[in-house]
């Protein structure tokens, strides 16, 4: 349940969102938080985005799932 | 950490003609009292439950059977409390009459305070949950230190995060100096998320609540306010719990601390990932399931 993987907002219709990651699409809310944008990048728990990242902040991390990704793969 | 009467008095919901029990999925594998019997088992004996991935498919089943009760078992901590508020605003908003929710949600901070205070308490330092402190902030562990002088690190869920935040734990530990430190900091900012928190303490408030192992703790738990006891499924059901089980469990033991999961009797051979007792062995991330997949045999 605990996914540290954010997704970027692609879409958002009131506090209903759809957010990519990797090419995977999701279905999430973003009641909590303020004045969501597409573009923004949150993490997600649950399906609800608790928290936003800067972009830096979200493609080291997204970096660092496509290598874990790469490895498992190999 | 629901106890065991607990999910008995949910498998007896399952079985209700026409309730729908939506739920996430880890839960589905936990045993009430009598071993092996869970949601899935009932599942297979011809309850409807359903795996959610949000509180908010639970809505969505609700909407797709007007004639049934869609029961979702509201549990976690401050992490999915706030969603689980949020889907009861929503069904409110969307006015779902046959939607409820069963709040066995509890929080932190009352639980970690009653764990320390425990006779023969033997943990030497916290790694605070990453996505619990995304809510509640560095604030919310501050008591640790402050209060008990207890090490604390906020760690994040990736392996360098975790390796990370018990380097420093430790290092804590080594130099006699508790603090809290925030190794999460791209998720976790000093106030937390206060929008989550006002949503969650919009639905709930803290109430008496039963652990497994541990038992009662006072203002652990999360209950529906009584501006939402439509949306309660205790108070909806007239839901009434049934006499602590009995069990050879020693979970309580483990997670204070005061025993090695291998001390228990159970474990690895009655308790295993495949088939487990405790909850400390249903999810991958419990204390008896890390050390069954990582000790040596």
């Amino acid at each position: 349940m605990c996914l540290a993987v954010p997704l970027k907002l692609i879409e958002i219709h009131g506090n209903d969102a759809i957010g990519d990651a990797m090419g995977v699409r999701r279905k999430l809310r973003v009641d909590f938080i303020p004045e969501p944008k597409v573009g923004d990048y949150v993490i997600v728990h649950a399906g609800f985005a608790i928290e936003r990242l800067t972009e830096q902040q979200a493609l080291e991390d997204l970096e660092t799932w496509e290598e874990l990704d790469e490895a498992l793969r190999s | 950490m629901t106890p065991a009467e607990l999910i008995d008095a949910v498998l007896a919901l399952s079985m209700e003609k026409n309730v729908i029990l939506a739920s996430y999925g880890d839960m589905i594998r936990v045993p009430g009292s009598i071993p092996g019997d869970s949601l899935q088992r009932r599942r297979a004996l011809g309850a409807d439950v359903r795996v959610c991935y949000s509180p908010m498919d639970a809505l969505d089943i609700a909407e797709a059977n007007p004639t049934k009760e869609v029961v979702f078992l509201g549990v976690g901590f401050e992490t999915t409390a706030p969603g689980t508020a949020a889907a009861v605003l929503s069904a409110r908003e969307r006015g779902l009459r046959n939607f409820s929710v069963w709040s066995m949600l509890k929080t932190v901070e009352p639980a970690l305070r009653s764990l320390m205070g425990t006779e023969g308490f033997n943990v030497q330092g916290f790694l605070c949950p990453g996505h619990v402190a995304t809510i509640l902030g560095v604030e919310g562990f501050r008591f640790l230190p402050e209060e008990y002088r207890m090490p604390a690190v906020i760690a994040g869920f990736e392996r360098e995060d975790i390796l990370l935040a018990i380097y420093k734990l430790l290092k804590q530990i080594a130099e006699g100096r508790p603090r809290i430190e925030n190794e999460y900091p791209r998720a976790v900012r000093a106030e937390g998320n206060p929008l989550a928190r006002k949503i969650m303490a919009q639905c709930f408030i803290p109430r008496k609540d039963l652990w497994r192992g541990l038992g009662a703790i006072p203002g652990s738990g999360l209950g529906l306010r009584d501006a939402f006891r439509d949306f309660d499924a205790e108070k909806k059901f007239g839901v009434t719990l049934p006499a602590p089980a009995k069990s050879a469990c020693r979970c309580g033991e483990v997670i204070t601390g005061r025993l090695d999961p291998a001390g228990c009797p159970l474990f690895g051979t009655r308790c295993t990932p495949e088939d487990p007792v405790g909850p400390c062995m249903v999810s991958s991330e419990g204390a008896c399931a890390a050390w069954y997949k990582y000790s040596d045999p």
